[in-house]
């Protein structure tokens, strides 16, 4: 049963999803290689090589795959595929982005977001904005997965110095290249490794409204998102977004300010371990998900929370 | 220059989908039927890039049963200019129908095509990806903004940290995001219009390529629910609950 994790990194660190990617994989068996494929990625791998649960580690470090573009990286994956029985990678913005154009190549049909796995052909994985949970067996030869780190517990280090093997770059597909990338430059920690996260809706009323929750965010080391709804008014940019379209998150605190609940808001926050909702509007919704609701304006509640912590 | 939309037939966006009473599959008995709402988007960017004079068709295809004619009558209705039905009775994986759409492609030869990031059904993402495999085209996914020139398209996607910018090669593939537009709505003479404009529909089996299932669907069920907890009266108590209940902050 040998398995292929793909990290993502971004040439300095890698990311958390890599990690609950390698911890899903370790559900499903032993042997378990972690492919970094980047540029000046030494760093990358010495974080790697003290992962808990893996046997080895595939280096690729060249100019191709700087940025990650799909079309190189995954010819890079397809060139080893022969070695593996499962091909694993995150579901966020770059695993999503990559495998199905590996998963094509390769004639598996993926499976996409899986939050358990039933057997080594059966996974679960949510439906219809999560309204369902689909249970899938997977036919093919090889299986192609894209886990959602919110589902796993990510692997632990445990200086382990895993070793390291070099491979070759694919030749160049040479018909994308990368143009400029704008990041978000934030102190506070990121929305789906955050362990509180605090969330304004339509309610807020204005992008500079959310400063109110800025200041909260601050005090509790916690993160800032939004629901689609603030979104589409263009309070926020759209990485803020939280829901079936947006981040799925999982915190410990999840606190839901001016935000209704609808059912692909839910989606993306209603495995955290605990949910406080604020809301003037007591039929809202989100009060049949949280385990602590205010029923309150937001604009007296939020200064006065403020205040308190 | 020519652009093609693949779009799907989904259940509407307000409907809340349920198990069928035995799990073996979402219950879809009498549910309201519409364009997936990504796909509404690509189809937009499209005709606007028509209206602004950079491209002369707009051809809208699905795969599906033969009542996705309804979906493609909107999209005609939306400024597509003519649309193409490859007609299937069962439902077709994304490797399936990239696998069509790819037929179709090779007939057309556009320029552009612009589809959903993900359909809200299978909430899959991987059509679109899975075209640029099988075409070798390159791929720009969750597009906030398109910009075209002569030989090129630059893309700003939306990633989990902030925005990317890529340049593709034409021809290439483009999955669409929220921000990128917002829809419009189709007006009574346009929907009339519609209904006079080309409409083929060919058959899934005459295309020569296998799109048997590869995944066996086990069974549907409800997700774990979550009990509804207790409202708390003031900003001091929700603090106390949880500093000393929940115990999630210090």
């Amino acid at each position: 049963m040998n398995i292929l994790v793909i990290a993502e990194h971004d040439n300095a660190n890698l990311k958390g999803a890599t990690l609950n990617t390698i911890a899903a994989a370790k559900e499903i068996g032993s042997d378990i290689t972690l492919l970094v494929a980047g540029s000046d990625i030494a760093s990358v791998i010495s974080e790697a090589q003290q992962l808990n649960g893996i046997t080895k580690i595939l280096n690729c470090d060249n100019d191709l795959y700087k940025n990650s573009l799909a079309e190189e990286l995954s010819n890079l994956v397809v060139s080893l595929a022969s070695s593996f029985s499962f091909i694993l990678a995150p579901a966020t913005t770059f695993g999503k982005n990559l495998l199905p154009r590996v998963s094509a190549k390769l004639d598996v049909q993926q499976i996409s977001d899986i939050i358990a796995i039933e057997s080594e052909d059966t996974f679960k994985r949510p439906i219809y904005a999560g309204s369902c949970i689909a249970t899938v067996k997977s036919n093919d030869a090889v299986k192609l997965i894209t886990v959602r780190s919110t589902a796993f517990d990510p692997v632990a280090n445990d200086n382990s110095d895993v070793p390291v093997e070099s491979v070759e770059a694919s030749n160049s597909a040479n018909i994308s290249e990368f143009v400029s990338e704008e990041l978000a430059k934030s102190d506070r920690p990121e929305l789906t490794s955050a362990n509180i996260v605090i969330s304004g809706g339509r309610g807020m009323q204005s992008g500079d409204n959310f400063h109110l929750l800025d200041s909260i965010a601050d005090k509790l080391g916690a993160a800032v998102g939004a629901s689609r709804a603030a979104v589409d008014a263009g309070f926020v940019p759209n990485d803020y977004q939280v829901g079936q379209t947006g981040k799925i998150v999982a915190p410990d605190l999840y606190i839901a300010v001016g935000i209704s609940g609808a059912i692909q808001h839910l989606a993306g926050m209603k495995d955290s371990k605990v949910i406080v909702a604020i809301n003037k509007d007591e039929d809202a919704p989100i009060f049949q998900v949280s385990d602590y609701g205010l029923v309150s304006d937001l604009f007296n509640a939020l200064p006065e929370l403020d205040s308190k912590l | 220059m020519k652009i093609l939309v693949p779009l799907k037939r989904v259940v509407d966006y307000n409907v809340k989908v349920r198990p069928l009473p035995d799990n073996t599959n979402v219950d879809l008995n009498n549910v309201k039927m519409s364009v997936n709402p990504f796909c509404e988007i690509a189809l937009e960017e499209a005709v606007r890039i028509k209206e602004a004079g950079n491209a002369e068709e707009v051809i809208a295809v699905t795969v599906g049963k033969s009542e996705s004619q309804e979906q493609l009558r909107t999209a005609l209705a939306l400024g597509a200019d003519r649309a193409i039905l490859v007609e299937t009775e069962s439902l077709l994986e994304p490797l399936a129908i990239a696998k069509v759409i790819s037929k179709v492609v090779e007939e057309e030869n556009p320029d552009l095509i612009i589809l959903g990031k993900q359909a809200i059904d299978g909430d899959n993402n991987q059509t679109g990806q899975m075209l640029g495999a099988l075409l070798d085209y390159p791929q720009a996914t969750n597009a906030s903004e398109v910009m075209l020139d002569d030989s090129n398209v630059t893309v700003t996607r939306e990633i989990d940290g902030g925005l990317q910018t890529l340049k593709l090669n034409k021809p290439a593939i483009v999955t669409t995001d929220l921000r990128l537009n917002e829809p419009r709505y189709a007006s009574l003479p346009n929907i009339m219009k519609a209904k006079k404009k080309e409409l083929t529909v060919k058959n899934v089996n005459d295309l020569g390529i296998d799109v048997s299932p590869r995944t066996e669907l086990l069974s549907v069920e409800l997700p774990p629910s979550r009990d509804a907890g207790i409202i708390v009266e003031s900003v001091d108590e929700l603090v106390d609950k949880l500093k000393n209940e929940a115990k999630v902050i210090g």
